[in-house]
């Protein structure tokens, strides 16, 4: 059973098409790829996704579901792969699966481990992990404040991409050691390509070295949605997790323009989302 | 991939606070979908790109599913799929963009990007079919006000013949509305409380006999502002449907004198009205009676195609897929700022 799966919540672009074994055989890599490069999700994921279909020799409508890291993540590039998974099985007619894209790291890893990813306006996104097993719901805060609370709950190593952004925060953690539980058999195409200079190329199922910067692995968020898909469970609502609320302002009174100069009558607009949320004043809005 | 003679274009238009799904067939509009979210901007005084970019994550795929069933069709129906690749919000345009190529690639179907401003044009040979080569169009909505000339809508490119320098006249309605202490969007109370008023008040006409065919609605917005503080700060009754008659009519006058002054010195008989304002009673009225004087043939899509909607995108998908053009590549992007 082929399952197509995708994640856009960090700076990485991953797309594996798993094939879905009987017991023993469990799931298999037939292809994957990922791309470093924070703000061209939207770009870079349906090419990869016709790539890795392509090199696996597989046609779409072979696919039998989707699955989709489900954040949190940058909310640009979160929805990228939310809605291009969505289209993706609802044009086909399967159903498309959303896990916590936390544990598409945190999921290989062992023992007490803080998973870290970049939540920009220095923040980061975070859950905890006992040998593979979130620990509670995701959260967003200060590097410092995770860190105390990790520390609080007895972690004492970090992965994620998001640790390395902060070194002073996380200093006295350590890292998990590599592999970890439920690896995958990777078999057949499995490359990566480095858009701009970036981070660099990775190959295989990703965040099971811990040599490479880690990144939500597409086939391991297969694996952990296998039984449900294998056994036709309905995946119930696609639906992001943001965690944060949009930023939006509600006017004050309209401003004098007879006192001072400066713009009148200006519309509290609000700031948009995150960095790459794409600045749209409404100047830029279309007819 | 498959080109049939009369191929299915599914559209999709996310450049705003609309989620817009459309479906044509060889000219025909066989259905159409829209969900928006301007309900949740309205106490903002504006759109919120957040908020539009996440309704429109949420809509997406069932305003799709609810087109495609309106119509009676599947999505293996869909021979094509078009998309606003821009201009727009940033993140809005991103969720569009992305569910189209994603329909595309499941489908094997081609994908084609679209000028939003050039959809508005194209929505009308939906009603009044085939457009005269070449047309002039005046667009005017809450973020853009626009005089295009329109060689050829499947060939493109439209040519700009004039923009607003500054705000766009849908957005300087919300400014004034606001001022005034009416709702967000301002279009509909101004024109509503217009009807009750007299327009007396001389505000000015900016950039209406300078030569060009820009626009510019700041001064205006800031004129009105200015006269409206003045009666406050005297303790005087402000004649709000006054204000608005006057603010109004100054709008519409610069907006449908620029219009027939562009389709006359291109030598163009067929003016396209389109935009959210386009359903303003006041733009309709002024642009019918200087059309006929000036013998220009002036078409105005319904309301409903007016503002920003999927069958826009799917007529001009319609068009550009029948015309042969050429399909956009997977790796399209979503351009906030795309050129005509
Ligand atoms: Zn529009």
């Amino acid at each position: 059973m082929l399952v197509l799966a995708l994640d856009t919540s960090t700076a990485a672009c991953a797309v594996a098409l798993v094939e879905l074994g009987a017991p023993p055989a469990g799931p298999l890599v037939r292809a994957s790829r990922v791309v470093w490069d924070a703000r061209r999700h939207g770009e870079l994921l349906a090419p990869m996704m016709r790539d890795v279909l392509a090199a696996a020799g597989v046609r779409p409508p072979e696919v039998r579901a989707v699955v989709v890291g489900a954040g949190p993540g940058p909310f640009t590039s979160l929805r990228v792969g939310m809605v291009t998974g969505a289209a993706f099985a609802a044009a086909l007619g399967v159903p498309a699966y959303g896990v916590c894209s936390l544990d598409g790291i945190g999921a290989a890893t062992t023992g007490p481990v803080g998973v870290i990813t970049d939540a920009r306006r220095r923040e980061v996104f975070w859950a905890r992990y006992q040998d593979g097993t979130r620990v509670g719901e995701p959260g967003v805060g200060a590097p410092a404040t995770v860190a105390a609370d990790l520390r609080a709950a007895g972690v004492e190593r970090v992965t994620g991409p998001g640790a390395g952004l902060y070194p002073d925060a996380f200093a006295g953690f350590g890292t998990p050691p590599a592999g970890g539980p439920g690896e995958l058999t990777g078999s057949g195409e499995q490359s990566g390509s480095d858009a701009q200079g970036g981070s660099g190329a990775q190959s295989g199922s990703g965040g099971l070295s811990g040599a490479e910067p880690e990144y939500p692995a597409p086939e391991v968020l297969a694996r952990l949605v296998a039984a449900d898909i294998v056994a036709g469970r309905d995946p119930g609502p696609l639906t992001p997790r943001y965690l944060r609320r949009p930023d939006a302002a509600e006017p004050r009174g309209p401003k004098a323009v007879t006192a001072s100069r400066p713009e009148p009558v200006r519309s509290a607009t609000a700031a948009t989302g995150t960095a790459s949320a794409g600045a749209a004043s409404a100047g830029t809005m279309p007819v | 991939m498959r080109t049939p003679a009369r191929p299915l274009v599914l559209g999709i238009e996310t450049s705003c606070d609309e989620t817009g799904v459309g479906l044509v067939r060889g000219g025909e509009l066989l259905a159409d979908a829209l969900a928006s979210s301007v309900d949740e901007h309205a106490r903002y005084g504006g759109v919120v790109p957040e908020i539009a970019a996440r309704a429109h994550l949420e809509a997406m795929v069932p305003t799709i599913e609810l087109a495609l069933d309106r119509a009676g069709l599947h999505p293996r129906d869909v021979d094509a799929v078009a998309v606003t690749s821009g201009p727009g919000l940033a993140g809005a345009l991103l969720v569009g963009v992305a569910a189209a190529k994603a329909y595309a690639l499941a489908l094997g179907v081609p994908l084609h990007g679209v000028h939003h401003l050039a959809a508005h044009v194209a929505v009308d040979t939906l009603e009044h079919g085939p457009l005269p080569r070449p047309a002039v169009a005046l667009l005017v909505s809450g973020g853009h006000s626009s005089l295009l000339l329109v060689p050829d809508l499947a060939a493109e490119p439209v040519e700009s013949l004039g923009a607003t320098v500054d705000d766009a006249a849908g957005e300087a309605y919300d400014k004034v509305a606001r001022l005034l202490g009416m709702p967000f969007p301002g279009g509909p109370p101004i024109d509503a409380a217009a009807r009750e008023g007299s327009p007396h008040i001389p505000f000015p006409r900016a950039k209406a006999g300078d030569g060009t065919f820009d626009f510019s609605f700041s001064g205006l917005k800031t004129a009105v502002a200015r006269w409206v503080e003045a009666r406050r700060r005297a303790g005087e009754p402000v004649p709000v449907a006054d204000v608005a008659a006057s603010f109004q009519e100054a709008v519409a006058d610069v907006l449908t004198a620029k219009a027939v002054a562009a389709c006359r010195a291109h030598g163009v008989d067929t003016l396209v009205v389109g935009g959210g304002v386009a359903a303003n009673s006041r733009l309709r009225a002024l642009a019918a009676l200087r059309c006929e004087a000036a013998g220009i043939t002036l078409r105005i899509p319904r309301p409903g195609l007016c503002t920003d909607n999927g069958a826009m995108v799917a007529a001009l998908g319609s068009l550009r897929v029948e015309a042969g053009v050429e399909p956009s590549p997977l790796d399209l992007p979503a351009s906030s700022t795309l050129a005509l």
